[in-house]
């Protein structure tokens, strides 16, 4: 369970499973993302999240060390105060550190919101996402800070989302060390 | 280049050529050739049996791998048994294979376990501390009840001691074990031989 601020996302990974042979890849493994809304059903924009977080899992999780097998990734959301998709992407990160599936770099979520007089707010509440320009979400990956997966609304000129991009980069270094000190409170214990 | 898949303590052997690893904490089981695992029997299909290993797959098991099995002297096998063997064929591209007899032919402690007892389901963390040599936790509870054990490296448990109220005691203690740190462990049984 990952809480920046008032943002909360419950996540769970079950995997590598035994998979359906209509949905089983030869090759490798096949993810499967399941968003749940606090309250309601799951709509549309549940559905093209789950895309996003699908792709950039895809691209991390070693598969083909599993072939013909399923992963599950389930996402519930338990409250939603601003910057839900990078609470999630933290979230499926997690889950996936946790359970020990192979990847083959870690991930984190960060969201840039770009206010009308130019300012760039990182982690911005709903308030603060209302009010905004655009807002800016990015995966940036551990290994050189690569980005996996960048998602805007709004419009931004492209030297804003370069000065957006830098600030998500910066901001990773912190929540790459959050993970650290989680896995090692973790192991500490073994 | 090296890669570094999962997360875990990295562990170091100085002994022969020296060999490095990550000790990584799983709940679920990747079948990997030589393990011994307990499987459950779900199906019987002509020669072989399917078991549930707890992996992606179900393992397959031929009539003909216990000892001293023949076309004719077939092993006595029903769907809900509990098998203890390891795996011949374990990779990721083929359906994993399972016997009960070792390459001499002997069955070495493998095959069916008996009637009642008790069996679940723990960490692989908690089975490679389990199976470590001299471990503490099963010395200190043999000290405690007489009980049999089988330890399967799917992360399954199979106890039996001898009343209902025993086994699920050692179960318990077992189970908790993962979270408990030595002194705590060592509290919960002397207040238990106590009682």
């Amino acid at each position: 369970s990952l809480s920046p601020g008032d943002t909360s996302v419950l996540a769970g990974l079950y995997g590598p499973a035994e998979a359906k042979v209509s949905k089983e890849l030869p090759d490798r493994a096949a993810l499967e993302v399941l968003l749940r809304p606090k309250v309601g059903l799951p709509g549309v924009l549940e559905r093209s999240r789950e895309q996003l977080l699908r792709q950039t899992c895809e691209a991390v999780i070693l598969g083909v060390l599993h072939p013909r097998t399923a992963i599950s990734l389930v996402l519930q959301v338990l409250s939603d105060a601003g910057s839900l998709l990078s609470c999630c992407l933290n979230a499926a990160c997690m889950a996936l550190l946790d359970a020990g599936l192979p990847l083959a770099t870690l991930f984190c979520g960060v969201t840039c919101a770009l206010q009308p007089d130019g300012t760039i707010l990182l982690d911005p509440t709903a308030q603060q996402e209302q009010e905004a320009r655009a807002i800016l979400t990015f995966a940036i990956a551990s290994s050189e800070r690569k980005v996996l997966m960048a998602s805007t609304k709004g419009s931004c000129s492209v030297e804003e989302m370069q000065q957006c991009l830098v600030a998500a980069q910066r901001a990773a270094t912190t929540i790459f060390q959050f993970y650290r000190d989680s896995v090692r409170r973790r192991y500490s214990k073994c | 280049g090296l890669l570094v898949t999962t997360c875990g303590l990295l562990r170091h052997r100085p002994g022969g050529g020296g060999a490095y690893w990550v000790d990584s904490q799983q709940k679920r089981y990747v079948p990997v050739k030589g393990d011994h695992v307990i499987g459950i029997v779900t199906a019987k299909a002509g020669d072989v049996f399917r078991l549930d290993v707890g992996g992606s797959e179900p393992a397959s098991l031929s009539y003909l791998a216990f000892e001293g099995a023949t076309k004719r002297n077939r092993p006595n096998v029903q769907v809900g048994d509990l098998i203890y063997g390891q795996f011949v064929v374990a990779n990721k591209d083929m359906e994993p294979e399972m016997v009960c007899i070792d390459s001499s032919g002997k069955s070495s402690g493998m095959g069916i376990i008996g009637q009642d007892g008790f069996l679940f389901k723990v960490s692989l963390g908690l089975i490679r501390k389990l199976l470590a040599p001299k471990c503490e936790i099963i010395q200190e509870l043999s000290q405690l009840y007489p009980f049999e054990l089988v330890i399967g490296m799917n992360g399954r448990i199979w106890v039996k001691a001898k009343t209902v109220q025993q086994t699920l005691i050692i179960v318990n203690i077992l189970e908790a074990c993962e979270y408990m740190t030595a002194e705590q462990r060592k509290q919960a049984l002397a207040k238990l031989s106590g009682n």
